[in-house]
Formats: structure tokens, C-alpha cells, sequence
């Protein structure tokens, strides 16, 4: 295949997606200007190994290259996160006085939400934008961050709990 | 089920990614138990927040742009600044070439086609069938009470073959309705996967195949064969759900 070629088919398979490679890196990155880099390094990246891709789900395929991209990245830039560091155990405890209403969470607005979203840990916020905003199956999710099928699940759980505690401590701060 | 067994469940419960059996048991579970019922609305409702909140970041407008400028550069395909007046024909002939290809080749693409329109039904009623506990209208492994049942219900008789000696035992059919039309669902086990494979008459009699693919994890198969149209979708893992598929086709599984 001629490099004209391959542009060519690479731009119809892989292009398409750019909206979910940017939505990823900027959720791994939190800020636009970074994002975009990344999503043009993991689109040359993309495309030198493209030859390599012989799968049907060229969306996961690219997430799996972006995420890559972002957490290289994040390693370099700085301390991985302004959160405390990840760890499965630490962030697993209960805390039962935050036991909010199914009601009050729905009155959180799109302001708190991406804040509260934001102070995850990159590997809690990964698997709800995978999950919650690409619509990811467990099995894609499992494939693009390299854990097992089995993992995804508690690991969202996780996540979703300490997010639903940060949004729950936001609103009660809120007037 | 119990209340820990509940808890570890949710989150599968509410991505709709747990099988058949545990399923139920969760349904069951949160029907009896006000306080994983409560844990499981408190999920839905911070799984609707982020979905309707529209915290989905979509690319800012120049990084297509600016992304296609550097793949061109990559693959070489940038012409050189300054060419002869005379040279430019050179470099627009084979893309105006190309572009007419393109416009024969490509269809349009503006929303889904129908194609996948139908797949996203096939998932949804298969889905459907697992949640509201309707699997078979006429549960029976056995196809000679499955097919004619159909009769009457049906402007056509659908193919049923009991693949239980090669593991995947029929349990039932039931009428269900996609593509515009009432079509007979087939419904097959393996372990504790349920198959569904619909059925109705298509208007071509060659047989063709589409790719198979798989959404929100759920492996779907098409193809047409003897006038007849088939569906096939399960969370079945897919090697195992294409022997399944080429048995039904009636050709001994290409072993793996």
C-alpha cells in the first residue's frame, strides 16, 4: 500500500473519531491547549502504526493509542495528578455519613459536575468518560486501559462512588 | 442474592452488562431491599447527570485542520511550494481523479445507515428480551413443537433447528417485531448465555454474509441464505458464537 493510499484509508477509518480522542485527552489532560497536542501526537502515532491495525473497532483502537499518549505525557509534565496518588485500596473505604438522596444528586449542575469529575484520579475519571460518555462496553474499556474484563467493573464502582462523595461534599457547600 | 452480592452487581446492573441468570437475581434482590434499591437509583441518577449534563468536550473546529496538515506531511503527499506554471496539472488531474472516485465510492454519510439502524434494534431487542423476562412465547426444545407454532402467527415459516447435540440447545421462539415487520425470534443457550436469532423472508435468494460487530457487547451476525434473513445476537464470546452461526448455516464449524 502507497503512503497516498494508506492516508487515504487511514483518514476514513480513524478521522471520524477525533471528537472521542479529544473528549479523552481532555479529560487525561484537563486543559484544551494540552489536549490537542496530544490528540495530534496520537494521531501520527496512529498512523505510523496503522499497519498494525487490522481490527474492526478503530475507535477503541485510537483511544487505546491516546490514552497511551496522555499518560506519557502526564508522567512527564508533572506529579501524575493534583489528587492524591491512585490506589485501588485507599480509595476503596466507605464512608457512610455521605449517604446522599438519589434527588440531590440530580440537583448538581454541569459547573460541579465536571469540577467534582476532575479531581478524580486519572484512572477513576478514564473509566467513567469511557463508560458514561463513549458508551464503551466493558469489554472495550477492559481493552483499551489493559485490565481485566473482570476489574472494570469494581473499578467503576469505585469511581463512581467517590465521585458521587466529592459531588455530595460540593453540595453541601453550596448556598 | 444477598445484600454484598447486591452492592457488587450495581454498577454491571446499570450498564447493562451482567448475564441472564445474574440479572434476575439483582432484580429480584433490589424488588425486596430498600437500601440497594436506593444504592442503585442513587447510580442511575449520577449516570443521567453526566450524560445529560453535556460534559462531552467535542474537538475545537481547526484541529481537524491542523491534524490533516501534519498526517500529509507524514505521508509525503504535501506538493512542493513552487512548481512550474505548468506542473499544477500534475497534482490536480489525479485528485480531481481521485475525488470523482471518491464520490462513486463513498456514500454520503449522514447518520446511521439503515444497516446499522437495524443492528442497533436486533441489540435493543435482544436486551429487552433478557430484562422483562420474555424469552419464549412457546418455551420447548423441541423444534417440532416450536416451528409449527409459528403457524397462523406468521406469513412465513421459519427455518428451526435444534442444535442441542452440538451444544447449543433451543429453548423456545417467540413473535417479535423489527425492520417494520413481525418476525419469529429463535431462542438458543449456551451455558448461561442466551442466543437470539430472528428471522423473516428476505427478497433476495443468494446467500450473503455481512462482517460481524459487536455493540455495547453484544456480538451480532447477519446474514441471508435461501430467502430467508438472519439475525443473530448474544454475549455469547465470539469464536464459540460463530461455530454457532456456522452450524446454523448448516456447515460443520471450521475448527479452532
Amino acid at each position: 500500500m502507497g503512503e497516498k493510499d494508506k492516508l487515504e484509508h487511514f483518514e476514513q477509518a480513524i478521522l471520524p473519531h477525533l471528537d472521542a480522542a479529544y473528549n479523552l485527552a481532555r479529560w487525561l489532560t484537563r486543559n484544551e491547549h494540552d489536549a490537542q497536542d496530544m490528540v495530534q501526537e496520537a494521531y501520527m502515532r496512529a498512523f505510523k502504526f496503522f499497519d498494525g491495525f487490522h481490527g474492526a473497532d478503530a475507535r477503541a483502537w485510537l483511544l487505546t493509542i491516546v490514552r497511551n499518549t496522555c499518560y506519557t505525557w502526564l508522567d512527564q509534565n508533572r506529579a501524575r495528578d493534583m489528587t492524591t496518588p491512585f490506589d485501588e485500596e485507599i480509595h476503596t473505604t466507605e464512608d457512610n455519613a455521605l449517604n446522599p438522596s438519589a434527588m440531590a444528586l440530580k440537583s448538581s449542575d454541569m459547573e460541579m459536575l465536571k469540577q467534582s469529575l476532575e479531581q478524580l484520579p486519572a484512572e477513576f475519571r478514564e473509566v467513567i468518560v469511557l463508560r458514561d460518555l463513549e458508551e464503551f462496553s466493558y469489554k472495550q474499556i477492559a481493552d483499551v486501559i489493559d485490565i481485566p474484563l473482570g476489574t472494570v467493573m469494581s473499578r467503576l464502582a469505585r469511581a463512581r462512588e467517590r465521585l458521587k462523595r466529592i459531588l455530595c461534599a460540593r453540595l453541601k457547600e453550596k448556598p | 442474592m444477598d445484600c454484598k452480592e447486591g452492592q457488587r452487581l450495581i454498577d454491571g446492573y446499570v450498564d447493562g452488562e451482567l448475564d441472564l441468570v445474574r440479572n434476575l437475581g439483582i432484580e429480584d434482590h433490589l424488588h425486596g431491599c430498600a437500601v440497594c434499591s436506593g444504592s442503585y437509583q442513587e447510580r442511575r441518577a449520577l449516570r443521567d447527570g453526566i450524560r445529560a449534563h453535556g460534559v462531552y468536550f467535542t474537538a475545537p473546529a481547526d484541529l481537524r485542520t491542523r491534524v490533516q496538515r501534519s498526517l500529509r506531511q507524514a505521508a509525503g503527499t504535501t506538493p512542493a511550494r513552487r512548481r512550474m506554471p505548468w506542473q499544477w496539472i500534475r497534482v490536480v488531474a489525479p485528485l480531481a481523479a481521485a475525488a470523482v472516485v471518491a464520490l462513486i465510492l463513498v456514500p454520503p454519510v449522514r447518520g446511521p445507515s439503515p444497516e446499522s439502524i437495524l443492528t442497533q434494534e436486533v441489540v435493543a431487542n435482544h436486551i429487552r428480551s433478557l430484562m422483562v423476562n420474555h424469552l419464549a412465547d412457546v418455551p420447548s426444545s423441541d423444534e417440532h413443537t416450536v416451528k409449527p407454532w409459528f403457524n397462523g402467527k406468521l406469513d412465513f415459516s421459519p427455518p428451526v433447528k435444534d442444535l442441542v447435540n452440538q451444544g447449543f440447545p433451543l429453548i423456545g421462539g417467540r413473535l417479535d417485531y423489527l425492520n417494520n415487520r413481525p418476525v419469529a425470534a429463535l431462542v438458543y443457550q449456551r451455558a448461561k448465555h442466551v442466543i437470539n436469532v430472528f428471522v423473516w423472508p428476505s427478497n433476495k435468494n443468494a446467500r450473503s454474509e455481512a462482517a460481524p460487530v459487536t455493540r455495547q457487547g453484544y456480538h451480532v451476525f447477519h446474514w441471508e441464505q435461501a430467502g430467508i434473513t438472519y439475525w443473530a445476537v448474544s454475549d455469547l464470546e465470539e469464536g464459540q458464537f460463530e461455530k454457532f452461526v456456522q452450524l446454523l448455516k448448516g456447515q460443520s464449524p471450521t475448527t479452532s
